[in-house]
């Protein structure tokens, strides 16, 4: 039994290659608060009839629960692909609750969310394995040489998956797409303000381009 | 601080490699490793150390290796070869701060005696 649906699973593998069926399941990641909700929800929101994936916050590490929405198509330069798209929380090696409530939050509330965090971390890894690309989104008003982009980049590398660079935050005075192109300049990157929408059908021509 | 050579730990597992760092930094210890870890083993290394997160006991840690050079080579590729990994450290996330980090160099600050 076991042989024959992996031999289905491959058959079926061989079969989207040959007729280049234009589907994958990408995952954004990135650190807490590079803003992987934001960039979801405005995907959703250009994409499809005003769904969201959640809620935004300052406060790091809202993203507590990997979301995924199915059959997101996007078209592109007179292509088109349909995407499964994870939005995944906040990847980080640390997490305190002390940080959460210089944000204002009580300690019981701290306590609870870093516990959720850890969580959240552990699937967002899960994920990785169960993945077509990575959307990798970066704050660019940030330092790019962080330990989560340099693992998240190896392991996109070592399992010779697409992965797309989105340099976010680009409205904010300080942002520097150069540092990150400088960083990693052997992935594409894409430069966008996912807050305001700017440049963002040059991130879906990149999408399809990259993913499909 | 605790400098591990790339022979200690080529004949170890990954579970064994990720047991004997984490043990180490829980018990305060910086920890330098030679060759680093595969990027399959340091999603694993952060993965566990989300399981041993405790409040006032442990917060997690601070882990620096540098950026890959570059893709595997072809015959990487060919023969399955994964990506060697680079010079690392990893420490308690109270005890180790990384202060600047590019292509070549990470500087780190360490307090001791938290």
């Amino acid at each position: 039994m076991g042989f024959i649906s992996s031999l289905k699973e491959s058959l079926g593998s061989w079969i989207n290659r040959i007729f280049k069926k234009k589907r994958a399941k990408i995952g954004l990641y990135g650190p807490p608060n590079a803003g992987k909700t934001t960039l979801a929800n405005r995907i959703l929101h250009d994409w499809t009839d005003g769904e969201s994936f959640g809620e935004v916050s300052p406060v790091p590490h809202e993203t507590r629960r990997a979301m995924r929405k199915e059959g997101v198509v996007i078209n592109a330069n007179g292509s088109s692909i349909e995407l499964d798209i994870v939005d995944t929380p906040g990847m980080a090696t640390k997490i305190d609750f002390k940080e959460f409530m210089a944000f204002g939050l009580s300690e019981a509330e701290s306590k609870k969310r870093a516990k959720e965090a850890t969580e959240g971390v552990i699937e967002a890894i899960k994920w990785l394995d169960d993945l077509d690309g990575v959307l990798l989104v970066m704050d660019s008003t940030e330092d790019p040489y962080t330990q989560v982009n340099v693992t998240v980049i190896g392991n996109m590398e070592a399992r010779r998956l697409p992965l797309l660079i989105v340099a976010n935050k680009m409205d904010l005075p300080n942002a520097s797409p150069a540092r990150i192109k400088a960083a990693f300049p052997q992935h594409s990157m894409v430069q966008i303000s996912a807050l305001e929408g700017s440049n963002i059908d040059n991130l879906y021509q990149a999408i399809a381009a990259h993913f499909g | 601080m605790d400098l591990i050579s790339a022979e200690k730990l080529e004949n170890m597992t990954s579970m064994e490699k990720i047991r004997l760092i984490l043990d180490k930094v829980k018990n305060g210890k910086i920890v330098v490793l030679e060759n680093g870890l595969t990027p399959d083993e340091e999603v694993r290394l952060i993965e566990m150390t989300m399981t041993e997160i405790r409040v006032d006991e442990f917060s997690g840690i601070e882990i620096e290796s540098y950026p890959s050079k570059k893709e595997g080579s072809f015959l990487d590729r060919i023969f399955g070869r994964a990506i060697k990994g680079r010079m690392t450290i990893i420490g308690p996330a109270n005890q180790i701060r990384t202060i600047e980090k590019d292509k070549y160099q990470i500087s780190t600050k360490v307090s001791v005696g938290d």
